[in-house]
C-alpha cells in the first residue's frame, strides 16, 4: 500500500516537474568524430557552445539554435504575435507591434564593444515595414521597435552595427517619394523617387534606439551592408542594384550595366554634420544631402547587380559580389582613403564622387557561379557562398603571391557543395575583430527532396560544415520554417542570461506578490480591473466579475522565482493569451462583448494540477 | 588503586593545568565561531532539481539556497501534501539557542580564568545536554512538520520522517540532511573540554 502511494505520487511530482531540465551537462567536445558520431553531435545532456541567432525571415521572428548541433532551442517573437509565448496578446507586446501581425526579419546583428561581440543586444530589421527591433540577450526578449522608420522604404540592407554599437546601420531596399505619403507617377521614378541610408543611434546604456541621421541617395535599391573596422573604422557600405533606376520589369530593366554602385558611408562625418546642426530635417528626423557635403558618401562601381559586400575582420579589405558575375571584387581600404584624398575620382553621381575603380581594386577572384556573401574565419581567408552553383568557395584574402596576382583562380583553395541554392553563410564573429573560424552554416534556399516529404510547402535547410581544416567539411544538416536569411553566431559564454525576473528588479507598476493584495475593483463605469497571481497551481482571485461592454484590465504576476516555471492565461473565446515568465507581470486589456460565464486556465503547462490552474470570468447582461 | 567515584571529588577539586586552560579558551572561540556558522544542512535532489534545494539551519536563522528561493520553493512543493510552510518565525529554539551558546562561551572562560576542574565538568555536562535538547527539538521539528499534513491536501501521503543524519527517499526526492561546519564546532568544543579534564587527571604516582 505505501509502496502504491510513493509511486503514485512520484508520478504526480515527476509529472509535475518533469518539465524541468536535467541541465548539468558538461561541455561537449565539437572535435574529433570517434564511435562514428558527427563531430556536431552534442549528447543528450551536454550543451552547445554556441548561440546561433537566425533571423525568422516573413515569420517575424528570430530562432535561436544551439551549434554544433543546430538543435532547435527557442523562438524569439519580435514582429509577429506568438501565442505560445504570450507575445502579441498582452498590452504591452500590442503596443510594441503596433498595427502590424507581420515583420520580414533579414540581417541579426549583434552588439559590439571593441569590434567584439559583448552579448548585450541583437538588433534585427523588418524590411516590410521599415522598421527595427532590439532584443535584449538577458533574458531574449523584444525590447523596442523602432519605425516604421521616417523616409525609410524597404528596410533591407540593416542591421549592421558598428564596432561600439554606436549605430546600426539601415539602408532602402525600395525608393518612393519623400517624405512618405507623398503620391508621384511610378513613371517619374527617376526624378522624384528617392532612397535613403540611416544611422540609427543606440544609447549606449539602455540600448534604446533612434534615428540619428539620413542621407538622401538617388533611388538605387540598396541591398547588403556591413560595418568598417581598423582603417574603415567609421564607414559603412552598401551595396545596390538598379543603378539604371529602372521602374518596371526590374530583373531586364535593371541589369543593363556592367557595374552598379556600392556606397561608402563616412558615418563619423554624418554623425559631425549632424553635431554641427548643418543637417536639415526631414519628418523630424536629420537629413543629409550628400551633394552638400563633401566627404560624407563616396559611390564604387562594383560588378554587375552585386548583394553582398563585406569588411575583412582586419577592416582593410573589402569584399563585394556581383550575384550576376562569378567574381568577388576585393578593394583595399587604404587606397580607397588614398584616392579620396587624391581626388582620384572617375566621374561623379548626383554631387556624389565616383571613385576610380582601378586605384582601389586589389583583385577580382574568380570564385563561381552567383556569389553572394562574403564570411572571414579570421585566418586570412574568406568563403563565399554561390547561389547558383550551390556551393561554398573558400580563398585567400590578400596579400597574395606573384603567381596569385597573376592568376587569381589559384586564390581560391576549396569548394564544397551545398543543398541548394545557398543564400547567407555564417561564421561566428565574422563581422568581428576575431572570427571563431569553426564552424560555417549555410542557409540554403532550396530543400527539396533532402527530408521525408512534407508536401508542397517545404523548410529551409541549414548546413554545418567543419572549416576547421584545409578542405571544408560538410558534417550536419537541419531545417528550419521560412526563412532565415542571415544568422550570427556567438560563443555561449559572451551571453549571461537571467532565467527568472527576481521581485526586486520587476518594476511593472501593478504587481502584486501577496494574496492579500489581489483582487477585482471596478476602477470606472465600465472598467474592471484585476491584480492576479499566478502560482502553482493556482490564481489568485480565480473569479472576475464584469458587466457586458466593461473594459476588463488583467494585471497577472507570475510570483514563481525558480527558472522555468512559467505560468498562461487563456481566456476562452476571448482570443486573449498571456504568458508570464517566474517574476513577470504582465497587462491584458479587452473590452468584454458577451455575456455568460468564460473559465480561464493556466496555458503553460505547470505542475501536476496544472489542470486545476483555472477560474472563470463573469459576465453579467447589461 | 582506588575506584573512581571514591577519586571524584580528589579530582573536581584539582586545578586545571596550563594546557587545559588554553583548551577551555579554545573551546569558548570554538562556541562563538558556531553561533554565526550553519549547524546543519538538508539537501534535496529529485530528477528536476538535479542542483537541489538547500536549507540551512544556523542557531538564529533559517537559510534557503540559491539567496532564500529554496525555502520559498521546497514550501510551494510541500504545500501539494499539505506540510504546513517551513518559516523562521515558527523556530522559537532560534531566540534562545544563540543565547544559550553566548552563556557556554561565558562559562568555558569563567571554568579557564577560575581554572577548577568542577567548573569544567559542570561546564561540559550541561554542554552535552543542551546540545541532545538541541537535537530532540530539531528532531521534534522534522517529526511535526512531517506529521502534521492537512487533510485537504490535493496529494495524500503517509506521515513520514525526513532523515535526521544520513539520507532518505521521499516521493521522488532524495533527503540528505547533516551537520555542518558549526557543529563540528560545537562537537571539537566538547573535545576540547574533556582534554581539558584529561590533562587534569592525578599524576601516574597517585595512580600507584
Ligand atoms: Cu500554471
Amino acid at each position: 500500500m505505501r509502496s502504491r502511494i510513493s509511486q503514485s505520487l512520484s508520478f504526480v511530482l515527476l509529472l509535475a516537474f518533469g518539465l524541468g531540465l536535467a541541465g548539468c551537462g558538461t561541455e561537449s567536445s565539437s572535435t574529433g568524430a570517434d564511435g562514428g558520431a558527427p563531430a556536431s553531435y552534442v549528447p543528450p545532456g551536454e550543451k552547445d557552445n554556441y548561440y546561433l541567432f537566425y533571423s525568422g525571415g516573413h515569420s517575424g521572428n528570430v530562432w535561436v539554435a544551439g551549434l554544433p548541433s543546430l538543435r532547435m532551442i527557442q523562438k524569439i517573437p519580435v514582429f509577429t504575435p506568438a501565442p505560445g509565448m504570450g507575445y502579441g496578446y498582452t498590452k504591452e507586446t500590442k503596443e510594441m507591434m503596433g498595427e502590424y501581425t507581420w515583420g520580414d526579419v533579414h540581417h541579426p546583428g549583434l552588439s559590439k564593444t571593441n569590434g567584439r561581440y559583448d552579448g548585450r543586444w541583437l538588433f534585427v530589421n523588418d524590411n516590410a515595414n521599415n522598421r527595427i527591433a532590439r532584443i535584449s540577450l538577458r533574458d531574449f526578449k523584444t525590447k523596442q521597435i523602432l519605425g516604421p522608420i521616417p523616409n525609410s522604404m524597404g528596410n533591407h540592407g540593416s542591421s549592421f552595427v558598428t564596432p561600439n554599437t554606436t549605430y546600426v546601420l539601415v539602408a532602402t531596399r525600395f525608393s518612393v517619394p519623400l517624405p512618405k505619403g507623398t503620391y508621384a507617377p511610378v513613371e517619374t521614378y527617376e526624378e522624384n523617387f528617392n532612397g535613403i541610408v540611416s544611422g540609427v543611434k543606440v544609447d549606449s546604456t539602455t540600448g534604446e534606439m533612434s534615428v540619428g541621421w539620413q542621407i538622401k541617395t538617388p533611388p538605387f535599391n540598396w541591398d547588403l551592408g556591413s560595418t568598417g573596422k581598423g582603417p574603415s573604422h567609421g564607414w559603412a557600405f552598401w551595396t545596390s542594384y538598379n543603378t539604371e533606376m529602372a521602374h518596371d520589369s526590374l530583373e531586364i530593366n535593371a541589369s543593363q550595366r556592367d557595374r552598379d554602385y556600392a556606397a561608402f558611408v563616412n558615418w563619423k562625418r554624418a554623425a559631425e554634420i549632424v553635431a554641427n546642426g548643418n543637417a536639415g530635417t526631414r519628418n523630424g528626423v536629420p537629413f543629409i544631402d550628400p551633394a552638400e557635403h563633401e566627404g560624407v558618401m563616396y559611390y564604387v562601381p562594383v560588378s554587375k547587380s552585386p548583394h553582398g559586400i563585406d569588411a575583412s575582420p582586419s577592416g582593410r579589405w573589402i569584399v563585394a559580389s556581383g550575384k550576376l558575375q562569378p567574381t568577388a571584387t576585393v578593394f583595399d581600404f587604404k587606397q580607397v582613403l588614398t584616392a579620396i584624398e587624391n581626388k582620384d575620382f572617375q566621374g561623379e553621381f548626383r554631387g556624389v564622387p565616383v571613385i576610380n575603380y582601378e586605384s582601389i581594386v586589389e583583385g577580382e577572384v574568380p570564385v563561381g557561379q552567383g556569389p553572394l556573401h562574403t564570411q572571414f574565419d579570421g585566418e586570412g581567408n574568406a568563403y563565399t557562398s554561390l547561389y547558383i552553383e550551390s556551393s561554398v568557395a573558400k580563398w585567400k584574402l590578400p596579400p597574395w603571391d606573384e603567381a596569385t596576382a597573376q592568376d587569381m583562380s589559384k586564390a581560391v583553395v576549396d569548394k564544397i557543395s551545398v543543398h541548394y541554392n545557398v543564400g547567407h553563410i555564417v561564421i561566428g564573429g565574422s563581422d568581428t575583430k576575431d572570427p571563431y573560424g569553426e564552424w560555417l552554416v549555410a542557409m540554403n534556399k532550396l530543400s527539396k527532396g533532402r527530408h521525408i516529404s512534407v508536401g508542397p510547402s517545404q523548410p529551409e535547410t541549414s548546413q554545418l560544415i567543419d572549416i576547421s581544416g584545409k578542405e571544408m567539411k560538410m558534417v550536419a544538416e537541419a531545417y528550419t520554417p521560412p526563412e532565415p536569411h542571415f544568422a550570427q553566431v556567438v560563443h555561449k559564454d559572451v551571453i549571461n542570461p537571467v532565467e527568472v525576473y527576481e521581485q526586486e528588479n520587476n518594476t511593472h507598476p501593478e504587481a502584486v506578490w501577496e494574496q492579500q493584495n489581489t483582487g477585482v475593483k471596478r476602477t470606472g463605469p465600465n472598467e474592471v480591473t484585476a491584480h492576479v497571481i499566478a502560482k502553482r497551481s493556482q490564481y489568485y482571485p480565480d473569479e472576475i466579475e464584469a458587466q457586458v461592454g466593461d473594459t476588463v484590465i488583467i494585471h497577472l504576476t507570475n510570483i514563481e522565482q525558480v527558472s522555468d516555471m512559467i505560468h498562461g492565461f487563456g481566456i476562452a473565446e476571448h482570443n486573449v493569451n498571456a504568458i508570464v515568465d517566474p517574476g513577470e507581470t504582465k497587462t491584458m486589456e479587452f473590452t468584454v462583448q458577451k455575456a455568460g460565464v468564460f473559465p480561464f486556465y493556466c496555458t503553460n503547462f505547470c505542475s501536476a494540477l496544472h489542470q486545476e490552474m483555472q477560474g472563470y470570468l463573469a459576465v453579467r447582461p447589461q | 588503586m582506588r575506584l573512581f567515584p571514591q577519586s571524584l571529588p580528589d579530582v573536581l577539586d584539582r586545578r586545571v593545568t596550563g594546557t587545559g586552560r588554553l583548551l577551555l579558551m579554545a573551546g569558548a572561540l570554538l562556541i562563538a565561531g558556531a553561533i554565526v556558522l550553519p549547524l546543519w544542512q538538508i539537501h534535496l535532489v529529485a530528477p528536476q532539481y538535479q542542483e537541489g534545494l538547500d536549507m540551512y539551519i544556523y542557531s538564529h536563522k533559517l537559510v534557503g539556497g540559491n539567496e532564500g528561493q529554496d525555502i520559498t520553493e521546497i514550501n510551494g512543493l510541500n504545500h501539494y501534501i499539505g506540510m504546513q510552510a517551513i518559516q523562521e518565525s515558527d523556530f522559537t529554539e532560534m531566540q534562545w539557542i544563540p543565547f544559550a551558546l553566548g552563556v557556554f562561551v561565558l562559562l568555558a572562560l569563567r571554568a579557564a580564568v577560575f581554572a577548577k576542574v568542577s567548573a569544567v565538568v559542570d561546564l561540559t555536562v550541561l554542554f552535552v545536554y543542551f546540545g541532545a535538547f538541541s537535537m530532540y527539538r530539531f528532531y521534534y521539528r522534522l517529526y511535526t512538520y512531517s506529521h502534521t499534513l492537512d487533510p485537504r491536501a490535493p496529494v495524500d501521503i503517509d506521515p513520514f520522517m525526513p532523515a535526521l543524519i544520513g539520507k532518505n527517499q521521499i516521493a521522488n526526492f532524495t533527503q540528505y540532511s547533516f551537520p555542518r561546519e558549526g557543529s563540528a564546532l560545537l562537537l571539537l568544543a566538547i573535545v576540547c573540554f574533556v582534554g581539558a579534564m584529561w590533562l587534569s587527571r592525578p599524576a601516574h604516582t597517585s595512580e600507584a
